[in-house]
């Protein structure tokens, strides 16, 4: 079913009886051209590229849990593409036109919302390097705008700018950023690629990769042996223990990202903001509730659920910037699993088993990726030769020496 | 999470900062170019990253200030067991 309003004003008319389920929930079948493994935003992207842009469409997606319940259902929904290094921006850029027309594409409210994403600096220091990713994005075609103090005033008048220790002096915004319903979009691509013929298939684990001559044949799962011609792995925080199963060990380890809503208030912030003196981002969601987040757990974890002094943390960052939400209460915390990769890039690549595809190494903010990546990962897939958008996202780029390291922070997956 | 320091006892994870995993050891830099290279390689980037029991190395900055070799099972973040990495092969 096409939704419009001739769809809508038929259900209502219908009394709502009449309405489908959005995507199949299939079976698996013996055999599939290719299978993907992992049911998150970057694996249903992938299947959905696969089949509409590729015509590759005996495709299955493997979900242990169930679709989105992964990264895709816990992150803070903010999509940007304000990147430093040539080898990311082209990536992020691609996805963040694809987002400009994604509803359009898959038919379906993924709620893209081009709020503005603001980064705050308080030191000429952290201006002078805004500055200089404000440039490296509009000589890229990205557009950036640098604010002074009055700027970032008439946008958000409620920040603490004369917090002693932090003043705000101004921020980088990328007026085309901000947020998208991370759930529909997953629901969004099962369905465009479900309506394609591909198969997406819940509560299947893949426990085991099954190799024949140093190519790749197939998948062992919890609901027996699938064959496939093409094997792409698309497991985000999981991507250390599938890639075991080929026999790989990756430049990744798991980490737990953590953030947490406040109870539903009136409309208080148009966009995202970010607080450039410690760790701390926030929006608000269509529903009311502040949406907000900072740093990793520091130290590798899969256990989905983070620990409190980063909860602290966090809120303090908060409580620094902007005041005025000291007293709303917090409703839920939440963590996810991030494959922070050693530079802090992702991985988009073939493995040295045939047939085998890697995509990786999101960190914590693959979301922003997700068309993108699906795009580059089905070109991969389709065509065995890199997308142009993520020639430099190779797995032998640590070691050649060819490292992305968008921070600076060498090879800690920690601090990146 | 609370770690349990040999010298002052349970404290909270907040007190330490984790340094990274136990297991990589570096290499020996004499030797065939090409092999050097390669063990360099898989000691700065190369993780097992396991989903079970795990040894890493934490600081306890705020405390005794010693090194220690924490043993901690990432799925749950139970620790096994700790030990200071003065005294501790970290192999
Ligand atoms: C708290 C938090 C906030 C974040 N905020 C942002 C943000 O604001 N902006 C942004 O750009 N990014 C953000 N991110 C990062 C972003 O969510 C992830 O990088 C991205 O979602 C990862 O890709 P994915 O959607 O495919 O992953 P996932 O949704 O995690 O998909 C992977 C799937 O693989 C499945 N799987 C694993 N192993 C197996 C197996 N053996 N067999 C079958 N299936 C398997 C999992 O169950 C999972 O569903 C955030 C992350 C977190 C945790
Ligand atoms: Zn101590």
């Amino acid at each position: 079913m096409r939704y419009s309003l001739f769809s809508l004003l038929g259900n209502t008319l219908g009394g709502h009886k009449g309405w489908q389920p959005t995507w199949r929930d299939a079976a698996p079948k013996p055999s599939y051209d290719v299978v993907i493994v992992g049911g998150g935003g970057h694996g249903l992207a992938t299947a959905y590229y696969l089949a509409s842009r590729y015509g590759v469409r005996n495709v299955a997606v493997l979900e242990k849990g169930w679709i989105g319940g992964g990264n895709m259902g816990r992150n803070t929904t903010i999509i940007r593409s304000n990147y430093l290094l040539p080898g990311n921006i082209p990536l992020y850029e691609l996805s963040m036109k694809l987002w400009e027309g994604l509803e359009q594409d898959f038919n379906y409210n993924a709620m893209v919302s081009q709020r503005g994403v603001l980064n705050l600096y308080h030191s000429d220091a952290q201006r002078d390097a805004y500055a200089r990713r404000g440039n490296a994005m509009r000589l890229h075609g990205v557009d950036a705008e640098l604010l002074d103090r009055d700027g970032v005033r008439k946008l958000y008048p409620f920040l603490n700018f004369d917090d002693a220790r932090f003043p705000i002096q101004g921020g980088l915004l990328q007026a085309r950023g901000g947020t998208a319903r991370h759930d529909a979009v997953a629901w969004g691509f099962a369905r465009g690629a479900s309506d394609r013929g591909v198969d997406i298939v819940q509560n299947c684990e893949v426990t085991g990769i099954t190799i024949v001559d140093g190519r790749v044949t197939g998948v062992e799962t919890t609901r027996g042996p699938i064959a496939a011609g093409k094997v792409g792995i698309a497991v985000a925080g999981s991507s250390s223990r599938v890639a075991a199963m080929a026999g790989m060990r990756l430049p990744i380890e798991s980490f737990v990202l953590q953030a947490m809503v406040s109870e539903g208030l009136k409309p208080i912030i148009p966009g995202v903001i970010t607080f450039g003196a410690g760790h701390f981002y926030i929006s608000q969601s269509d529903k009311g509730g502040l949406v907000f987040g900072g740093d990793l757990d520091g130290y590798n974890s899969y256990a989905q659920r983070g620990n409190l002094p980063t909860v602290e943390d966090i809120c303090e960052g908060g409580m620094a910037l902007m005041p005025a939400i000291g007293r709303a209460r917090i409703l839920r915390t939440w963590a996810g699993l991030c494959d922070m990769s050693m530079d802090g890039s992702p991985i988009i690549d073939r493995t040295p088993t045939r047939n085998l595809y890697l995509n990786a190494g999101w960190n914590y903010g693959g979301f922003k990726a997700t068309p993108g990546s699906g795009l580059v990962f089905a070109h991969l897939l389709a065509r065995d030769e890199p997308h142009p958008a993520a020639t430099e996202l190779r797995l032998d780029r640590f070691a050649r020496g060819a490292v992305i390291d968008e921070k600076g922070q060498g090879a800690q997956p920690n601090l990146h | 999470m609370r770690i349990p320091c040999p010298y002052c006892g349970s404290r909270d994870v907040s007190e330490f900062s984790y340094l990274g995993d136990a297991a990589p050891q570096r290499p020996d830099p004499s030797g065939d170019a090409s092999s050097v290279e390669a063990a360099f390689f898989d000691y700065v980037y190369l993780r097992d990253n396991p989903a079970g029991p795990h040894r890493g190395l934490w600081y306890h900055g705020a405390g005794c200030r010693s090194w220690l070799v924490v043993r901690r099972n990432p799925s749950t973040h139970e620790i096994l067991d700790v030990a200071l990495a003065a005294k501790e092969p970290v192999a």
